[in-house]
């Protein structure tokens, strides 16, 4: 490896930690809006700590329920990714083991996605009102499960074309029907990306806000509906909108924070399949 | 008993038929192996025989059953990949038992059985390690005790040394060799290497665009080859292929060099034909074989010495041929040889078609 100067070093972890904190400033902020009094928030020049730590804001989203949206995206998200991965998974196995649809199947799969979601909310809701689906569980779980079966199949179709073929015949061979070798020889194959995957299916579905504002009243909202409600004519809830945004950060941070590894090699494994 | 019985079989792949109408029998507990240059066939057959490729015509019997439309887990067969197909997440001990467990096995067979293999195979002491872990060498026996724990009716090998380097196959084929003498199994083996072919076979299947060009033993088909194809592509270095002119019983291959065969090979009169003779049919003229065939005086192009033997490339009427002869003071480049040709050994091909005239047996000099 080339030897590098000092002065040069300097520049370049300077370059560095400008910008992580680039990227970091935002989530501060936000975690210090969180716990600020309202005066501090819009305070000039700008208040970096809250005087006194204000958990309260945290404590009314637990007393005023608020919470239970953060529940009701986690049911929805993480049963629609499950769904999502389990089908999608199948879906590209059939593709790319069994030719299934032909070559163009999955890019026809993915062109599903490439319509502008905001086209397809009034007849979506027109069909959940007429279906009763609407305001539920398991609408919601359908419609986010419906979107991410097409990310999971191209994605899952990736991965599996690099399991070596060769080790499911041998299980086949072995002894194993299909369905068998899939469990037990090409999921654990394809274990990066699988996780890859579904945190891409889970962040998509937990992110998801605009299909939730349309088809949600009271019963199932998520957490992102919740935080627009604290917008108001009259006044808006900083302080609110902060803690609930740091709450909805942590699921996923710790999702990835758990699974780096996997994802990482994940993303990397998939980036080389093109 | 036959083990294996294949009848007119006929595999496509899109456009390229890939198998077209192959019929083989294989006795129990013989050793066939199927070789043939790349894009012959012989990996889709064996894949057809494994069940892993459906038929397009044709049928497939193991052990007296039809089996052309039964999975691969019905057929009581076991296989070993060219790439090992070793699961990388579990140990050796886990790659060889997996096989058993689909099988519903009880646990103590399976690690008596595990056990056995590994030590017939000498990887006892490797049975916890992953696939990673372990060598080329080590690897392609975790593959192989895969499937000999099976105890199936069939053993496949699919080009199973192909990954490995010159020395280790050498072992590996022996080590094979020996397996087969062990456990007196019917096993068929693809390979693309004639080597491992003459060495392992019982019986070799050399096929050729599809179909089968000639099967026998080995010895049959380095001997007595039906086409000049086969001529060439069995043997180390490559037979040499001289045109020639034939009058009655004489083969005149130039001005200069003719011989003499024991009679004329019937219908042909006179006419060109191909003389196809070993390298290692050329002897030095001193030697005491055939030594009625009249020395021809070759001029050494090129001469590469592989220890106590020499490989002399020469002309004649402008055809190259070598000879793999006794390393003399006289092996360097432009150095006089004097040879005969073992023309008992040699084979007269149409130069058309390609098929053999004549056995050697019909072209012996006469005494």
């Amino acid at each position: 490896m080339r030897k590098s100067s000092v002065p040069g070093e300097i520049i370049w972890y300077a370059a560095s930690i400008l910008i992580v904190m680039a990227v970091l400033f935002p989530i501060y902020w936000m975690f210090m809006i969180s716990l600020k009094l309202p005066e501090e928030i819009f305070k000039s020049p700008p208040a970096w700590f809250p005087s006194v730590p204000q958990f309260s804001n945290y404590g009314a989203l637990f007393s005023d329920g608020d919470v239970w949206s953060l529940w009701n995206s986690l049911v929805i998200a993480g049963v629609s990714t499950l769904i999502a991965m389990v089908l999608g998974t199948l879906c590209a196995y059939a593709i790319v083991r069994f030719k299934t649809g032909g070559d163009n199947f999955a890019i026809w799969i993915l062109s599903q996605r490439m319509l502008p979601p905001i086209a397809v909310v009034f007849p979506i809701f027109l069909a959940y009102a007429a279906f009763g689906l609407s305001d539920s569980f398991p609408g919601l779980i359908l419609l986010y499960t419906a979107f991410a079966l097409p990310y999971t199949v191209w994605m899952m179709r990736g991965y599996l074309q690099d399991v070596p073929v060769e080790l499911e015949e041998a299980a086949l061979i072995d002894g194993y029907s299909h369905l068998e070798v899939l469990w037990k020889v090409t999921v654990p194959m394809a274990r990066n990306g699988l996780i890859a995957t579904a945190i891409f299916a889970f962040v998509f579905s937990w992110n998801e806000f605009l299909f939730a504002l349309i088809l949600t009243r009271t019963e199932v909202i998520t957490f992102t509906v919740q935080i627009s409600q604290y917008f108001g004519s009259q006044s808006t809830f900083w302080a609110k909108i902060a803690a609930m945004s740091v709450l909805g950060t942590l699921p996923v941070f710790f999702a990835v924070s758990l699974l780096q590894r996997y994802l990482v090699r994940g993303i990397s494994l998939g980036a080389v399949k093109g | 008993m036959s083990d294996l019985k294949i009848s007119g079989v006929h595999k496509h792949y899109g456009g390229v038929h890939a198998v077209k109408g192959v019929d083989l029998d294989v006795p129990s507990g013989e050793f066939t192996v199927l070789v043939g240059p790349s894009g012959c066939g012989k990996s889709t057959l064996l894949r057809c025989i494994a069940g892993l490729e459906d038929l397009d015509a044709g049928t497939i019997e193991i052990g007296n059953q039809d089996v052309t439309w039964k999975r691969p887990r019905d057929r009581d067969i076991a296989m070993v990949f060219q790439s090992y197909a070793l699961y990388p997440y579990m140990s050796v001990s886990e790659n060889i038992a997996f096989g058993l467990r689909a099988r519903k096995m009880a646990e103590a067979e399976i690690n008596k059985r595990v056990n056995q293999a590994a030590e017939m195979l000498g990887i006892g002491a490797l049975l916890k390690r992953r696939p990673r872990e372990l060598s080329g060498g080590q690897r392609q026996r975790v593959a192989i005790g895969r499937a000999i724990v099976r105890d199936a009716r069939l053993f496949l090998f699919d080009e199973p040394l192909s990954n490995l380097d010159a020395q280790l196959r050498d072992e590996m084929r022996a080590e094979i060799k020996r397996l087969h003498q062990d456990l007196k199994r019917t096993m068929i083996y693809v390979t693309h290497d004639q080597i491992e072919a003459m060495t392992l076979a019982d019986r070799i299947v050399l096929l050729r665009d599809g179909r089968v060009e000639q099967m026998g033993a080995p010895l049959d088909l380095f001997e007595r080859p039906a086409t000049r194809f086969v001529g060439g592509f069995l043997g180390s270095p490559k037979m040499n292929f001289v045109p020639a002119e034939l009058s009655g019983s004489v083969l005149r291959l130039s001005d200069a060099v003719s011989l003499q065969l024991a009679k004329a090979p019937g219908g042909r009169g006179n006419a060109p034909v191909l003389l196809g003779i070993r390298p290692q049919h050329i002897f030095r003229a001193g030697d005491s074989a055939n030594s009625l065939q009249p020395p021809v005086t070759i001029i050494a192009d090129l001469v590469q010495v592989t220890g106590t033997r020499a490989l002399v490339t020469f002309a004649i009427a402008g055809q190259t041929l070598i000879a793999d002869l006794e390393v003399g003071p006289d092996c360097v480049t432009g150095g006089k040889i004097d040879v005969r040709f073992d023309i008992n050994r040699a084979i007269l091909f149409d130069p058309q078609t390609g098929q053999a005239l004549a056995a050697p047996s019909e072209i012996r000099p006469r005494p």
